[in-house]
């Protein structure tokens, strides 16, 4: 064990030393960038295109299959990429323990929330018009 | 001591007034910036594709809220945040994957780019959205 010298005891219980998981956070950060890369570009394009015709062209819009997998696609990427940045935001500027801990967790509830009713919302107009 | 107010003693990122400012130092803040904004975006288009489930009313709702002036003025924005934070995010791929463009003078040059590339662009596609079709 010769990281475990570098450690205090306090540490080790709290559990607030090196994550070790940072390469993990990195990699996934640069992987929804990619993803991005693609989706946002189509996402601008086609969703202007799509809300011209007000409520009746944005349903049609999203009840294709297509458009509605695209759609949950880049809400998926985008909500984890925007999770895992927002990550990085709180630990670098909130220095008290609690208050990190609480920004972090509603971070990760309030994106993973966000993306269940938006996943939601597209399944529930693609199913409805049953293209 | 209480172990939820625990603090750390580790020091935190540098702050704003640290900067000289330049070129690739504001792109590097505004990266952030922009992302923290398109966050709170995200949600803004959520409460969007919420609203066209939901069905017709709250959609003309939201639709109201988009088409008034602080909705236009803050879409606007939110066009300028997505267009600089892809290009930047864009070179930030550039730099870990290839590893190209870390020379001072290309490194301002592209972080200047960036900037046009997010106003420039946002003026262009509402201008082309406005004119094109309907």
């Amino acid at each position: 064990m010769p990281s475990a010298e570098f450690q205090t005891p306090t540490k080790t219980t709290r559990g607030l030393g090196s994550a070790k998981e940072g390469t993990g956070h990195y990699i996934r950060q640069r992987v929804t960038a990619i993803a991005l890369l693609f989706l946002v570009p189509w996402f601008l394009f086609s969703v202007i295109h799509a809300c011209k015709a007000g409520f009746a062209g944005a349903s049609l819009w999203v009840a294709q299959p297509l458009n509605a997998v695209l759609l949950i696609l880049t809400f998926g990427a985008a909500f984890y990429h925007m999770r895992l940045g927002m990550q990085v935001v709180i630990e670098d500027y909130i220095n008290k323990t609690s208050t990190r801990f609480a920004l972090l967790l509603l971070n990760t509830f309030a994106a993973i929330a966000a993306f269940a009713a938006a996943a939601l919302s597209v399944m529930k107009i693609w199913f409805t018009a049953g293209l | 001591m209480a172990g939820s107010e625990w603090t750390d003693k580790r020091p935190l990122s540098p702050h704003l007034q640290i900067w000289r400012w330049h070129a690739t130092m504001a792109a590097s803040i505004f990266h952030r910036v922009t992302g923290v904004g398109l966050y709170g975006g995200a949600f803004l288009i959520t409460a969007w594709i919420v609203a066209l489930g939901m069905g017709e009313g709250p959609y003309e709702f939201i639709e109201g809220l988009i088409f008034s002036l602080p909705g236009q003025i803050l879409l606007y924005l939110w066009t300028m945040a997505v267009l600089f934070h892809f290009a930047n995010g864009l070179r930030h791929l550039i730099w870990d994957g290839p590893g190209a463009g870390f020379d001072p003078k290309r490194a301002s040059a592209v972080s200047v780019f960036n900037f046009a590339f997010a106003i420039f662009g946002a003026a262009a596609i509402w201008s082309a959205a406005s004119f094109i079709g309907s």
